[in-house]
């Protein structure tokens, strides 16, 4: 019984890693662009609704409605101003554009917010259970899950069944020949940047709420997304679910071993599922 | 008026002058075949055209409105629509998905509709949900054109509709010319192929090299002449 509880614990902690890695599952599967300052953007995404809810008195919950517009502004103009421009047959500039940007988060946080750790207060929600038969289950943890998995669901539907999404699909296909239908590319990747922060802003409701996070812990986090992303196979948005889940069973159960190992063992699954699969569980059929 | 005029267009293809003062019309109503060897600089002004080469003198106007330098998605908006070379479907796209996203920035209500194109190219209707690229060569280039007339534009630019395909298959993609025409919608091919670049064409441009050698009606141009502006070379 003792497993099937750690494995369960472990499929809900995937929910949270999904939630991470979604947003850069969609921008590299539009723009083919590694965003190395996902993780502090849903730091920044988290101090943001931590801004809200002090200054207002609102539960998180409520905080990250007024928070998600704020982002997806924010990626909006990230993307046109910034990252756009250096977009192009070299993979190099946006990794590097990225990588500066991720130092100057955490700087701007630190000066900002100090490094005193900080957390989300949802209240008794917290602390709340559900028994299933034997085993007991945070309500949290299930929200988290099913939040990730509403959120990759709706990714999916816009993806497949909005005009959008089309537009979303044909750039990522051939930018220069959507351009020949009328598609401006660099305003798909700005509308593409911008709900990615808005799924970051529910990542961050769920991170913040879960754990202490300080200005400078985006980077860990922003490793266990990648490793989701890349073990799901890069641009599937189920496939990255799969992914989290997969690292954060491999979490669970090596922590039921040992404590020592929980990081570990995620790593270690990592590196196995690439080793059986180099292209992930599930890669989409035109790369 | 000339509907799509253009006067001495210069125009790169990377670091390399693919085009040296191109003057070409196409009036209203017309279709026009450009012809010329590989390497003659066809795609680069199908390219420039449309927007997606940079073009780096010269003016390009369609019922002149300039959109020299504009970029292509404003180009299209325009009505100037292309069928690109080697068609370029989206792979990731149904053909239904292919076809609708040529109407992606349409606007009010053309002559060309998913139903229009289906009665133009039945066999689309039966694959349309297949992915684009699922479809054999004949049928590519059939969603290429539908997608392109999604748009409905003025002026269609189609380049290197025969590339590998059989000649009855192309025997079946330019009977679809007549009532892309009679839509309202002017015509300029590019064709490799000379004896089809005859029959469909009321004007034929020739280009070597970056210019244009030669143009007329094709009852006026003799074989040996279309020879020499093709090749280079002259006629013992």
């Amino acid at each position: 019984m003792i497993w099937i509880d750690t494995l369960l614990q472990g499929i809900l902690l995937g929910g949270l890693y999904a939630l991470l890695a979604a947003g850069l599952s969609l921008v590299f599967g539009i723009m083919r662009l590694v965003n190395l300052a996902h993780g502090d953007l849903i730091i920044l995404a988290a101090y943001l609704i931590l801004t809200i809810a002090t200054a207002t008195g609102l539960h998180p919950f409520l905080a990250v409605l007024l928070a998600a517009p704020v982002m997806f502004a924010a990626g909006w103009l990230l993307q046109t101003h910034v990252l756009n421009r250096v977009l192009g047959d070299d993979i190099l500039p946006p990794l590097l554009v990225t990588f500066g940007l991720s130092v100057v988060t955490q700087n701007a946080l630190l000066e900002g917010f100090t490094a005193d750790s900080q957390k989300l207060t949802a209240g008794a929600i917290e602390s709340q259970a559900m028994h299933l038969g034997p085993l007991t289950l945070g309500v949290m943890p299930v929200l988290t899950l099913a939040s990730a998995v509403a959120v990759i669901f709706a990714l999916n539907q816009l993806f497949y069944r909005t005009a959008l999404g089309r537009a979303f699909r044909a750039t990522s296909d051939d930018a220069v020949t959507a351009q020949l239908m009328g598609i401006r590319p660099e305003r798909i990747f700005a509308m593409a940047t911008g709900i990615a922060l808005v799924v970051a802003c529910i990542a961050a409701l769920y991170l913040g709420t879960r754990a202490n996070f300080d200005p400078s812990i985006g980077p860990a986090r922003l490793l266990y997304a990648f490793e989701a992303v890349i073990i799901g196979g890069l641009g599937s948005l189920w496939g990255t679910l799969a992914g989290g889940v997969v690292i954060g069973v491999a979490q669970a159960m090596g922590s039921a071993i040992n404590p020592e190992w929980q990081i570990l063992s995620g790593h270690i699954a990592f590196v196995a599922v690439l080793l059986l699969r180099p292209r992930g569980l599930f890669p989409r059929a035109t790369d | 008026m000339t509907l799509l005029s253009i006067s001495g267009l210069t125009a790169h293809y990377g670091d390399f002058q693919a085009l040296f003062g191109v003057d070409l019309a196409l009036e209203a109503g017309e279709t026009v075949a450009i012809i010329g060897a590989n390497g003659a600089g066809k795609t680069t002004l199908m390219r420039a055209i449309t927007g997606i080469a940079r073009v780096t003198a010269g003016r390009i106007s369609l019922d002149g409105r300039d959109l020299t330098g504009h970029p292509a998605p404003s180009i299209l908006s325009q009505g100037i629509a292309m069928v690109p070379e080697g068609r370029r479907l989206f792979p990731s796209l149904s053909v239904e998905e292919n076809l609708a996203i040529g109407a992606h920035v349409r606007k009010g209500n053309g002559y060309w509709t998913l139903p229009r194109i289906y009665e133009m190219f039945p066999i689309l209707a039966e694959r349309r949900h297949h992915p684009g690229t699922a479809l054999s060569g004949g049928q590519q280039q059939m969603v290429a054109i539908g997608r392109a007339l999604m748009s409905n534009p003025t002026v269609l630019l189609c380049d290197e509709l025969s590339l590998g395909l059989a000649p009855v298959v192309i025997k079946d993609i330019y009977a679809a010319f007549p009532r892309i025409k009679d839509s309202g919608t002017s015509i300029l091919v590019v064709e490799q192929d000379i004896g089809q670049a005859l029959r469909v064409a009321s004007r034929v441009y020739c280009m070597m090299e970056g210019r244009v050698t030669l143009s007329g009606r094709p009852a006026d141009l003799s074989r040996d002449a279309i020879h020499d502006a093709y090749f280079g070379v002259s006629h013992a």
